[in-house]
């Protein structure tokens, strides 16, 4: 009886074993079987990571503002594939009072997802929230309109300041006018901006979108922004598995540009790896910012690499008051003609970017190739080391570790090219590598203690005030220095109105700041974004701007 | 054996509330903190102090401690800087991922393991024996990930036998119930997202499991060799008892307590394991939230990570300590 038993369990393994096999087998078939599903119409993108929330006034990043862009417009928006501001949701616009009253003339017949009709009040009533919001939490996440409109009707935290923003007014349905206390460079470029995207007024007020409390070391955000986000987009938000990391957003079928889709779902995969192997699998049809090392390797597998114009730029930092030596001009352009960037970005770079000779990029109104440039020159580099008294110089170049970045896809790479250029003219470096978010940034942007450092930029919106303003508008640790001359002609310009006589005032500054040189300017490097082979209609921005609505299952 | 058990329990509160100050000194000595990393490339000195400020980030570590421990005593772990979503909301949705792949494997690494550990020992020097070694030597000597990614190149891309990664198939519109995708399936009978749902799961199963399973092959064979070795398995083969007796009464039994304590050991390996597998099969488990939570300095949802991996670590032992005292009632009189 007990041997029967103990055979009996054997057998049963053995059958549950087989059994097992054989249906892993079934189901492989199977699902081999689903892949070849007809699923024409749903477009499955591969996101880097979670969204934040779906609020886009409280948002910061990228990976959100990609999915809140397809179900938002915003007044003005980029023409696609370019960073020219066009109309959106208002069709024409004009300032007058030196820049100081902006009236916008609204598309009609538009309505919000929630059904309700989109006009000159809402897009006041959206301006007048931001402006009226309350909360030092809530103010404090709103860091595009803060940067942009300087303050709040009462500032709670330290860092806001006058306000730009005065009053809107609601002529008529289709006309809504703008008043501010002083004039910005930043506009109109800046209404493009996703943080600035029109919410239904309704949907607002039902899902208490203004509730952003702070508990403990963290904030959470309203129903509106976690699920009820509503705007006039191409795609309405249908939801958010968080389990499976997946948002699906539907057509808007009363949109003025249908989208083509039925469907767009964003599938969250974190390693890169993982999002590549998912496209070559047919799970994902597009993914954002693959390595350059792997552009070919992409490509011969049918994928098609988009890259965007360059909106970016990778300078060398400079701290003059780390070293003073590094405050004398002709040690700061020895370092310039030291550098082989045309070898760098040749060898080091994704196709498409270029050598940099200011710190705007080319796409930028104020670009201009009036200023000194800087040819790599070791001799000359070397004779200026001389005639400073800096020969042997030794410095300290920080770069950062477990990061990449649009402009910086590899900051080892860079570094050791850069730092072996450096060594070639007599220079003596020491490099310190510090991980990007654990004390990187505090060492170089808070407290200075470096004497040479790579960091870079990618644009919000078309001004160059967004560039080098933000650079080298005032005195900051990071590069230590003081010109007062600099800073007026940078206020001067980003107060010039009209777009001819902005575009000359910044073109003017890009010429002292590039005789001044604080810093060196690099490369403009191209960030790419992949789709599978039967994807159509993709339009690469190169603000990131990729809208959905055009994109096609081919 | 409940006294057993209260005592266990009450035994580790301090383990915890130790480990919860150390966990709470050890991520603000990081340097770097979680504004820079929340506000991005556009934060400025000025801002980051601004939200320190806010978020409590400024006041002195002991006062920030007692806080958290305040609010963590009723249940508050607050939201995720990065997701902006409550912590143990997150956890939530981020663990049947990783226990569906830590259970498959364990199923996969006791199943197989025992068995094999057994037959090896009774065929001791023979073939079987040999390659089971052999296999055992290459299966602990090789890294979970390499592992990983052997498999997805082998099993996915070049056969196509199964999906590169992900729980289940996007299209597949598989009810959400409990969030155990196999499970889900079968209790909506939508047997179509259970199956996607077991296929997803082979891969990173079979990468997980390989070192517990060689792991416990070895010590099954190990132990039964020692058991086959003692007095009494002599007294009862000279009593005359059949074979299979005493192999399922006396060996089996006897063997099985260094098993327990291994299993219990690599339970909890198993979750640390897990994390790469998560992250090679895009499994957006417990382990890819970590990984994200110390990239960018995601203080709360580490805080609670931490201690809820503590938690489940104390736990286990409490289970394999249990299991002793089944296996071996004299453990329960000690």
């Amino acid at each position: 009886m007990l041997q029967s038993r103990g055979a009996r369990t054997r057998r049963i393994a053995l059958i549950g074993l087989s059994g097992a096999l054989a249906l892993s087998v079934t189901a492989c078939a199977e699902s081999q079987r689903d892949a070849g599903a007809d699923n024409a119409g749903t477009f499955i993108f591969g996101a880097a990571g979670n969204p934040k929330m779906f609020d886009p006034v409280f948002n910061d990043e990228g990976e959100t503002f990609r999915i809140t862009r397809q179900m938002y417009d915003t007044l003005l928006q980029n023409k696609p594939g370019t960073a020219e501001v066009v109309g959106s949701l208002a069709e024409k616009w004009e300032s007058s009072n030196e820049g100081k009253t902006w009236t916008f003339n609204l598309r009609k017949g538009v309505t919000f997802h929630d059904g309700t009709p989109f006009n000159a009040a809402a897009v006041c009533f959206n301006f007048d929230r931001w402006f009226n919001m309350k909360g030092q939490a809530a103010q404090s996440q709103m860091i595009y309109y803060g940067d942009v409109f300087e303050g709040f009707a009462a500032n709670e935290g330290d860092a806001a300041g006058d306000p730009v923003y005065k009053n809107c007014e609601a002529k008529d349905d289709s006309t809504a006018v703008l008043n501010l206390n002083k004039a910005k460079g930043a506009f109109p470029a800046a209404f493009t901006l996703p943080s600035l995207s029109i919410s239904s007024p309704d949907a607002l007020k039902k899902y208490n979108a203004d509730q952003v409390t702070q508990t403990g070391d963290s904030f959470s955000y309203s129903d509106y922004a976690n699920l009820h986000p509503t705007g006039t987009g191409p795609f309405k938000f249908e939801g958010y598995d968080q389990g499976k990391g997946e948002i699906t957003l539907v057509r808007n079928d009363a949109h003025w540009e249908k989208a083509k889709l039925d469907k767009l779902i964003f599938k969250v995969i974190k390693d890169e790896n993982g999002r590549k192997q998912a496209l070559k699998a047919g799970d994902i049809q597009g993914f954002d910012y693959p390595a350059p090392a792997d552009y070919q390797l992409l490509r011969n597998e049918g994928q098609n690499v988009l890259i965007r114009p360059s909106f970016n730029v990778l300078y060398l930092g400079i701290n003059q008051s780390g070293n003073p030596k590094l405050a004398d001009v002709k040690v700061r352009q020895a370092l310039a003609y030291g550098i082989n960037r045309e070898q760098f970005v040749k060898s080091k770079l994704a196709e498409g970017s270029e050598v940099a000779t200011e710190f705007v990029p080319k796409a930028i109104a104020g670009y201009t190739e009036d200023v000194p440039k800087y040819a790599y020159d070791p001799e000359k580099a070397k004779q200026l080391l001389k005639e400073a008294g800096a020969e042997g110089l030794s410095l300290k170049f920080y770069y950062p570790t477990e990061v990449t970045r649009p402009y910086m896809p590899n900051p080892a790479d860079t570094f050791t090219s850069i730092s072996e250029d450096l060594k070639a003219i007599g220079i003596n470096i020491e490099p310190i590598a510090k991980p990007w978010n654990g004390g990187y940034k505090d060492d170089v942007q808070k407290h200075g203690k470096h004497d040479l450092h790579l960091l870079g930029w990618t644009g919000d919106y078309n001004d160059a005030g967004n560039f080098v303003g933000t650079f080298f508008g005032r005195e900051k640790p990071e590069f230590g220095f003081k010109n007062d001359q600099l800073f007026q002609a940078l206020a001067a310009a980003d107060g010039t109105q009209g777009d001819g006589p902005h575009a000359q005032a910044y073109q003017g500054v890009n010429k002292q700041i590039m005789e001044f040189l604080p810093a060196v300017p690099i490369a403009y490097p191209t960030p790419a974004l992949v789709v599978g082979p039967k994807v159509q209609g993709m339009v690469p921005s190169p603000l990131t701007d990729e809208r959905f609505n055009t994109v096609s299952l081919g | 054996m409940l006294r057993f058990i209260v005592r266990r329990l009450l035994q580790a509160i301090p383990t915890l509330l130790i480990l919860s100050i150390l966990v709470f000194a050890w991520l603000r000595a990081l340097p770097g903190g979680p504004a820079g990393a929340l506000l991005g490339d556009k934060a400025t000195p000025e801002k980051i102090a601004e939200l320190n400020q806010i978020l409590g980030l400024d006041q002195p570590i002991f006062i920030q401690y007692f806080k958290f421990l305040g609010r963590v005593l009723t249940g508050d772990f607050g939201n995720s800087l990065i997701s902006t979503q409550p912590v143990l909301s997150e956890i939530g949705f981020a663990l049947p991922a990783t226990l569906e792949l830590s259970i498959a494997a364990l199923i996969l690494a006791v199943g197989l393991g025992i068995p094999l550990g057994y037959i090896a020992a009774r065929f001791r020097g023979g073939f079987l024996d040999n390659a089971t070694i052999m296999a055992t030597l290459v299966g602990v000597a090789v890294p979970v990930f390499f592992l990983g990614y052997l498999l997805q190149f082998v099993f996915a891309e070049q056969l196509g036998l199964f999906p590169v990664g992900g729980r289940q198939d996007t299209l597949i519109g598989a009810t959400d119930v409990t969030g155990f995708a196999v499970l889900d399936g079968l209790l909506t009978q939508e047997w179509d997202a259970s199956w996607d749902a077991i296929v997803h799961l082979v891969l990173p199963a079979a990468a997980l499991a390989t070192i517990p399973l060689a792991v416990i092959v070895r010590i099954t064979r190990a132990s039964v060799l020692d058991v086959l070795n003692e007095d009494f398995i002599r007294t009862a083969q000279s009593k005359g008892l059949a074979g299979p007796t005493i192999r399922r009464r006396h060996v089996l039994r006897n063997a099985l307590l260094p098993v327990a304590t291994t299993i219990g050991l690599q339970t909890g390996l198993l979750l640390g394991g897990a994390v790469l597998t998560e992250r090679v099969f895009n499994l957006n488990g417990i382990g890819s939230l970590l990984a994200e939570g110390i990239e960018r300095r995601d203080y709360p949802r580490l805080q609670a990570l931490i201690l809820l991996g503590a938690v489940v670590y104390v736990l286990v032992n409490m289970l394999v300590d249990i299991s002793y005292g089944i296996i071996d009632p004299r453990v329960r009189v000690r």
